[in-house]
């Protein structure tokens, strides 16, 4: 039962632990997050497998 | 699935003397936009083949999520995330369902945009919903002034001076943290609720867009576009 | 339309705005399970980060901690408040009637328009009201009275001879140290005030001066920032304006990053030096938006994914249908009243 709890608690309290110093990057003018720089590179990403990847349609050619 | 009730058959009589009943006048203007089978259609048509078309049910079952969980954390209320691991992992829900939200909407405005969705009288359909956006950047930003936090505290004295330069300081105080929370889980909320609720129904009411005519094909048909008697509605 | 309005106006179609509506071949297709394997996904991913990451919740800075951590920050920043020169003292509404303080474009500046609306007297709401709630300190009490009864010239020498001594002021073994100077009363004001201030006792005086309730933390809030002890740890965790640090959070989380164009604009030319930078990013990004609800309705715009082709990939299937001649057979849909009975809507 102590375990259990102690390890709830440890996963209530995240696997990582993004506390801490954060990451940054530079590009020109250009700062960002590395956690945004993920973000929208997964967006770029998602949005073209969802446009690329084929989507099969239900109940083949007719009615 | 069918479920029973006691409800005399009868109710919606539709006589004569009725016809200028508001009640009858209402439902008939509602059945007649949205009849069951165009607002729960179990067919679409063939060109409805795509990935990207999911993007906005999963904006939408986001958002279901942000809201269950933000009724959660008003349950035990806005201390409680602070003081309990339970609360936390709450807080957490709450906010990683607003980035997936996010996620899934910007997919989701990107794909209507090329795909060109406001042709054919579904403007107003872009137009909610790019409502529906600003109005969850908003709520998103309330959020974060809810939070009673050292982010709160950043985000609400930077963005004050946005805010009062625009005039709207004098109304919307952002380092009032009690005006904050009310908007950010009644009236934000709600509009957020009603703008997507309009959004939806004007999907269903227009039907999903069709695609462009085939390259091939001209494009400036020699049909003409008839406004007024040929379309149904009043949208030009 | 009533029998009224019967007129038939007729205009060209234009394939970016009009489109002819489906009268081809209709395919099974369930919202509902679509939506409910929607809400299943979407939980389960929400549960797997917060699982994987959590969220942070930093603990926030009040005057009690400011003044600890770095209290020669806080006396400096409170001498700037009695004599009127800090930020919020000089920040015009809806603060204070500051004149020419309020960002303009040609000359109209909204925030003069609507005016004070939360109302801040640094002397008063910062040092004086809060200090008068030591009645129990005699010598504190003696000060203020000095300092109230005499001319605003004589106030002024003394915050000005105090500021320049604070500027090399030292905090060791629990004792501020400014060098001696003329600056009458106002030494003792401030001596009080940090002590009130590391005492955690500031914070409640600027917060319940007016009821036992409060969820308003305007003055608090405007004190703290004042200072250069925020700002610094905000800077730090790349949060400032000249940072892009609106899209940021905490530690490695991600932040609002659908604000990358609002916090772009403050980097660039004329607005990243410009006085009135805020109402003009705030003016441009409201056009902005308004430009991308109208869209549909922009000419140029609005032929970008008719030009851009992307969506010959997103219809992909329907072309090859097209090209091998099943789709377009003119079929009825199902139920004549599931699709719009015109066949071309603008
Ligand atoms: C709270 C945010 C939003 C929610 C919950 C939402 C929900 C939906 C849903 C469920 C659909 C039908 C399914 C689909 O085609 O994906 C839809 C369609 C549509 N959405 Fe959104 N949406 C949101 C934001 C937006 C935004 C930001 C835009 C961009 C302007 C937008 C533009 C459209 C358009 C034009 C359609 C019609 C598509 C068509 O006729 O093919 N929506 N939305």
């Amino acid at each position: 039962m102590q375990t259990l709890s102690t390890a709830l608690i440890q996963v209530l309290g995240s696997v990582f632990n993004l506390t801490g110093p954060g990451h940054y990057i530079n590009w020109g003018f250009i700062q960002l997050s590395v956690a945004n720089l993920i973000v929208i590179i997964l967006m770029v990403i998602v949005f073209f497998a969802a446009i690329l990847i084929p989507f099969r349609r239900h109940g083949g050619d007719d009615r | 699935m069918t479920i029973d009730t006691d409800l005399p058959s009868n109710v919606a009589a539709d006589r004569p003397e009725d016809a200028d009943q508001l009640t009858a006048k209402l439902r008939h203007a509602a059945v007649a936009a949205l009849p069951p089978e165009r607002l729960m259609p179990d067919r679409q048509p063939a060109y409805v083949a795509s990935w990207i078309y999911v993007f906005g049910i999963l904006t939408m079952s986001a958002l279901a999520v942000v809201i269950l969980t933000g009724i959660v954390l008003s349950i035990f209320g806005p201390l409680w995330w602070h003081v309990s691991s339970t609360g936390h992992f709450v807080n957490s829900l709450h906010l990683w369902s607003v980035e997936l939200m996010f996620f899934a909407m910007v997919i989701h405005l990107w794909g209507k945009f090329f795909m060109a969705a406001w042709r054919g009288r579904r403007r107003a359909t872009w137009i909610t919903g790019i409502v529906a956006f600003v109005l969850s950047v908003g709520t998103a930003f309330t959020g974060y002034l809810s939070q009673q936090n050292f982010d709160s505290q950043w985000i609400s004295t930077q963005a004050k001076d946005g805010i009062n330069s625009t005039g709207a300081g004098a109304v919307f105080n952002v380092l009032n943290f009690g005006q904050m929370l009310m908007w950010h889980i009644v009236l934000l909320p709600l509009i957020v609720g009603v703008i997507v609720a309009i959004h939806v129904l004007m999907v269903r009411l227009r039907g999903v867009v069709p695609p462009f005519a085939p390259p091939g094909e001209p494009v400036t048909s020699t049909e003409p576009v008839t406004i007024g008697a040929a379309t149904e509605g009043d949208e030009s | 339309m009533s029998a009224a309005t019967h007129t038939k106006k007729v205009r060209r179609f234009n394939p970016d705005r009009d489109v002819k509506e489906w009268h081809g071949k209709y395919l099974p297709y369930d919202l509902v399970k679509e939506g409910i394997i929607a809400v299943v996904v979407v939980s389960l991913l929400t549960v797997g980060l917060t699982v994987l990451f959590g969220s942070p919740d930093d603990t926030p800075v009040t005057v009690k901690s400011w003044s600890t951590a770095n209290p020669v920050d806080f006396v400096q920043t409170a001498i700037t408040e009695l004599d009127g020169s800090s930020g919020t003292a000089s920040y015009g509404p809806p603060y204070n009637a500051t004149a020419g303080a309020s960002p303009s474009i040609l000359g109209v500046s909204p925030a003069s328009f609507f005016g004070v609306h939360h109302p801040i007297d640094t002397a008063n709401d910062f040092v004086i009201a809060p200090l008068k709630t030591l009645p129990s300190d005699p010598k504190v009490q003696a000060a203020i009275s000095e300092y109230n009864a005499a001319t605003p010239q004589q106030q002024a020498a003394w915050t000005t001879a105090y500021e320049k001594a604070v500027a090399n002021a030292t905090y060791t073994n629990g004792t501020l140290k400014v060098p001696a100077g003329d600056y009458g009363p106002v030494g003792t004001m401030m001596a009080s005030l940090a002590s009130m201030a590391r005492s955690g006792a500031l914070d409640g005086a600027l917060m319940s001066s007016r009821q036992f309730y409060g969820t308003d933390y305007t003055k608090p809030l405007m004190l703290i920032a004042d200072g250069t002890y925020l700002a610094d740890l905000g800077h730090a965790q790349h949060l400032s304006g000249d940072q892009w640090g609106m899209m940021n959070e905490t530690g490695n989380y991600p932040g609002q990053a659908w604000l990358w164009l609002y916090t772009m604009w403050y980097q660039v030319p004329p607005f990243k030096t410009s006085a009135n930078a805020d109402l003009q990013v705030w003016g441009l990004m409201m056009v902005l938006t308004l430009l991308l609800a109208l869209v549909p309705f922009i000419p140029g715009l609005r032929s970008i994914p008719r030009w851009t082709r992307l969506y010959r990939l997103i219809w992909r299937q329907h072309y090859r249908d097209l090209a091998a001649g099943s789709a377009s057979s003119g079929r009825s849909p199902p139920t004549a009243s599931s699709v719009p009975p015109a066949s071309v809507s603008t």
